[in-house]
């Protein structure tokens, strides 16, 4: 693959070993898609912040970045960590576990990046423009970008998205390409779905049986930025769809002409698919410990939301309803004065963590009700999980 | 003793690697599925679960699961549990990423399917120009 004098140098080690290794890194995931070279990119979101993930030897590679002084070339931000910088004692966590956290933040902070941690960063300082190349990880955040904001990426490792951060440079293949962004399945939405759940369903369904897709969808064309958000998250969980277009809403879907969608298999979904996922994704459970929302990190409008439901009803001692989002949103809706009312009665809302990411296994917790079908994916293996709507968690937290 | 020689494309490492093959059919998560203090793969149901990936030239068709799976091949690299060197069918961005900085020797798209050909036991020799010498064990 053909690289500048610049990436050559950093190839070489001229710059140090940490961005000869970034280089190298990307220079064998472009020769393996045969990418021709490389591209600059205008923004990084870097995913594996959490100590429960990187584990120690991925704290002490961090921290050789680090200690040869390395500084990202470009905006980046990173994806939610194991805790609550504050709140991680309320909850149960170890102080061994937020010491290492609070190591690998600092690490981060030493080379640049936002330490804003949130798989939404979108919504917090990190919005790329249609059109621009960027490396993103998070697959929830990674189809948002190309999807919603029409920009350009890959479904990137939080290693390769690093090694982007760091280079300024990620391999030009795959979704940079304008040729590899057409639909390859045009999906028919048959029934309207009624809450976020529903949506989120939907992309799980599409996600599940075509893993490897472009969707193309019509009939949601009324979907909320909530909704997008939510839909991508689902295919992204259950499939590797990093892609999808939405008719009459996102950026790009008016460019393909009604030549290419006819080219596109064709596929109907309604509600028996919808209902079916939900089915599949739950275990029976009547009365849960705790209910977790805010996978993806919810926005203001569904914080909102919650305070909203709640209407100054009191969370049950024996439940526990924790609400995930990034610390910027929490700090709006602090000063709107929603998490008052949330947290007066008995609700939590955590920052810059979440459910997926923290070591909350062993805090006497089981049962589970959310409203998120890649959380439920997630954390099946270590939860009994049951999927339910916002306002059926809700009403289960108050009895 | 057989010996084949195949072709295939080099993606990581320098010099010449030789070591027994540890062969499956089965794609390999090594977040969660395999232990990286020790190299034993611990997935349910994986038709290699209890076997050692450490210092073995481990054949499989492709990774799989979370990309996490990157920090795990860079943690047993440090832990020395590593195997010797991948042979993929067709590898993925998971397992290019953690052998790149890991420095595991990483093979792919060899002429035939290298998880029919090799079987578990074979001693393999890998050059750096993506040769592959199989020395079958009968």
């Amino acid at each position: 693959m053909y690289l500048t004098r610049e990436e050559e140098k950093m190839l070489d080690g001229e710059y140090g070993e940490s961005y000869s290794k970034c280089m190298r890194l990307l220079v064998t995931v472009g020769e393996m898609f045969e990418a021709k070279r490389m591209v600059k990119v205008k923004s990084c979101h870097v995913s594996g912040v959490s100590y429960k993930n990187i584990d120690e030897p991925g704290l002490k590679l961090l921290k050789s970045f680090f200690e040869e002084g390395v500084r990202v070339r470009v905006k980046s931000t990173l994806n939610p960590m194991g805790m609550d910088r504050e709140k991680w004692k309320l909850i149960g966590l170890n102080k061994n576990f937020a010491l290492k956290q609070l190591e690998i933040l600092k690490i981060f902070g030493g080379m640049g990046f936002n330490l804003t941690c949130s798989c939404i960063p979108y919504l917090v300082g990190n919005k790329p423009k249609t059109g621009d190349h960027v490396a993103w990880a998070e697959s929830s955040a990674t189809i948002y970008a190309n999807s919603v904001l029409g920009a350009k990426t890959n479904r990137e490792s939080g290693l390769s998205a690093l090694a982007s951060a760091l280079t300024g440079r990620t391999p030009l293949y795959g979704y940079h390409l304008e040729e590899n962004r057409k639909p390859t399945i045009h999906v028919k939405v048959e029934y309207k779905p009624s809450n976020l759940l529903e949506i989120g369903a939907l992309g799980y369904f599409i996600g599940k049986n075509f893993p490897e897709s472009i969707p193309y969808f019509s009939g949601l064309d009324w979907l909320s930025m909530d909704g997008l958000k939510v839909l991508g998250s689902g295919m992204a969980s259950s499939g590797a769809i990093a892609l999808y277009h939405v008719k009459n809403l996102t950026p790009e879907a008016a460019k393909f002409s009604s030549k290419e969608l006819k080219e596109a298999e064709k596929f109907k979904v309604g509600l028996e698919e919808i209902k079916k996922t939900i089915q599949d994704l739950s275990e029976e459970n009547s009365q849960p410990d705790a209910v977790f929302l805010g996978c993806p990190h919810y926005s203001l409008n569904q914080i909102r939301d919650v305070m909203l439901y709640m209407k100054k009803r009191r969370v049950k001692a024996k439940r526990k309803l924790w609400i995930f989002t990034s610390k910027k949103v929490y700090e709006e809706a602090k000063k709107i004065g929603y998490v008052n009312l949330i947290e007066k009665f008995g609700g939590l809302i955590l920052n810059d963590t979440c459910m997926v990411v923290s070591p909350i296994e062993n805090l006497g917790i089981n049962s589970i009700y959310t409203d998120s079908c890649k959380a439920a994916h997630y954390m099946a293996g270590n939860f009994k999980v049951t999927l339910k709507s916002l306002t059926q968690c809700l009403e289960a937290v108050f009895s | 003793m057989t010996t084949l020689k195949l072709k295939g494309r080099k993606l990581v490492g320098e010099g010449r690697v030789e070591g027994k093959a540890l062969v499956t059919q089965q794609p390999i998560s090594f977040f969660g599925g395999v232990n990286p203090k020790t190299g034993i793969i611990v997935e349910k149901n994986h038709e290699l679960k209890g076997k050692c990936v450490k210092r073995k030239i481990l054949v499989f068709p492709f990774g799989k699961g979370s990309s996490v799976g990157s920090y795990v091949l860079y943690a047993m690299a440090t832990y020395g549990t590593a195997p010797l060197a991948i042979i993929n069918q067709k590898t993925d961005t998971i397992i290019a990423v953690g052998c790149a900085l890991a420095n595991i020797p990483l093979i792919d798209k060899l002429e035939k399917n290298p998880t029919k050909i090799i079987k578990t036991g074979d001693w393999i020799k890998i050059f750096p120009d993506g040769l592959v010498e199989v020395k079958k064990k009968n």
